[in-house]
């Protein structure tokens, strides 16, 4: 059972359906030091996280092992909103409704500026969201919530290595992890302060004092 | 002057015109970034892939136009992916014309999508032999015993 996962470099789930944007993405995260793994769509992504279609978050449901993601070790999810099928905001809602997977920080990218559509993904507790092209400054904006979900991995890490003793129980284990998720800080602070910060010149976050939207 | 000196003279004159005609604008310096030496040959897999990649969606634009009954909505997809990617790579005029065409889509302008189409083939054509030209140059000033200026 690793605590190695948390001390070691980062592990980013990078997910575009584009071959350039994810060729892109991936040499970004590489270059500032992240461990990354791509995947084409948003299903995809959640089967690396462990999470599978056909069971939800319904208590009965076995094979939805919280011990799965701690072995995958992924610290953040970064992920397009425009794909076809599961688009970046439907992967964010399964991410969020899902006690096992549900603090794992998202970020939502878009090659477009549309002020509705990122409002709407800081609602469903999108951490940040990235205009493409997205530059390697950017990147410097995803450790504050890489650091805090660490933390409360390590957390969630104790409990497991004091409860465990049977492969099987995890369902035993999701209520453990439901009991014992910290709120480290409440969601709505992170997604106010990112639309405060509306004006200043920092080129992620969204623009909304009066300029048209550019297609 | 040695000739190193005359091939990174070159290089500066050169990106200094891809600028300001708008072929290249900034993003294509950000890529440059990405370039080290863990990923020697980035820039040109990334280029290389676009130009690829843009060839695909070409003709899928082209078939999609070329239906009885044209999904603009379809056509429309093929775009906005392509000026994605063309944004990534800083090619700034290629992106204009798919603004252009967008907004032909939308107005169901067949006439319009057409020739957008043929000037975005006219400008990535223009846009790959420059790109050829300036890696070309970068080459030169390798093998002359330099090392390739930053790009600001």
């Amino acid at each position: 059972m690793g605590m190695s996962a948390t001390d070691s470099q980062f592990h980013v789930l990078a997910v575009d359906d584009s071959v350039i944007d994810r060729k892109l993405i991936e040499r970004l995260l590489k270059t500032s030091s992240y461990q990354v793994t791509t995947v084409d769509s948003g299903s995809k992504a959640l089967e690396f996280l462990g999470l599978y279609e056909d069971e939800q978050s319904s208590s009965d449901s076995p094979s939805v092992s919280p011990n799965n993601q701690q072995e995958v070790g992924v610290n953040l999810v970064i992920t397009d909103y425009c794909m076809p099928g599961m688009t970046g905001y439907d992967l964010l809602k399964k991410i969020k409704e899902s006690s096992s997977l549900r603090n794992i920080p998202v970020v939502i990218m878009s090659s477009e500026n549309v002020p509705s559509r990122i409002s709407r993904c800081l609602e469903e507790g999108a951490e940040e969201f990235f205009l493409k092209p997205v530059r390697l400054s950017d990147l410097s904006r995803l450790r504050p919530h890489l650091m805090k979900s660490k933390s409360s991995n390590q957390n969630q890490e104790k409990q497991e290595d004091e409860s465990e003793n049977s492969e099987t129980q995890s369902q035993e284990q999701d209520h453990e992890l439901e009991q014992q998720q910290p709120q480290t800080m409440p969601p709505n602070n992170n997604k106010r302060k990112a639309m405060e910060e509306g004006l200043s010149p920092d080129r992620t976050r969204p623009r909304y004092s009066g300029i048209a939207t550019l297609v | 002057m040695d000739a190193v000196a005359q091939w990174r003279n070159q290089w500066f004159d050169y990106t200094q015109y891809l600028r300001r005609e708008g072929f290249l604008d900034d993003q294509f310096a950000q890529l440059k970034k990405l370039q080290d030496e863990n990923s020697p040959d980035f820039v040109v897999e990334v280029v290389s892939l676009f130009f690829q990649d843009s060839e695909k969606l070409f003709n899928n634009m082209a078939g999609a136009l070329e239906q009885n009954v044209v999904n603009f909505k379809q056509v429309d997809a093929y775009v906005h992916q392509f000026k994605g990617s063309s944004a990534w790579i800083g090619a700034f005029r290629l992106k204009n014309v798919c603004i252009n065409f967008r907004n032909f889509c939308e107005a169901q302008n067949l006439e319009g999508c057409l020739r957008c189409l043929q000037q975005l083939q006219q400008e990535s054509s223009a846009l790959k032999n420059k790109l050829e030209n300036l890696f070309r140059l970068e080459q030169q000033i390798v093998a002359a015993g330099g090392s390739i200026p930053m790009m600001e």
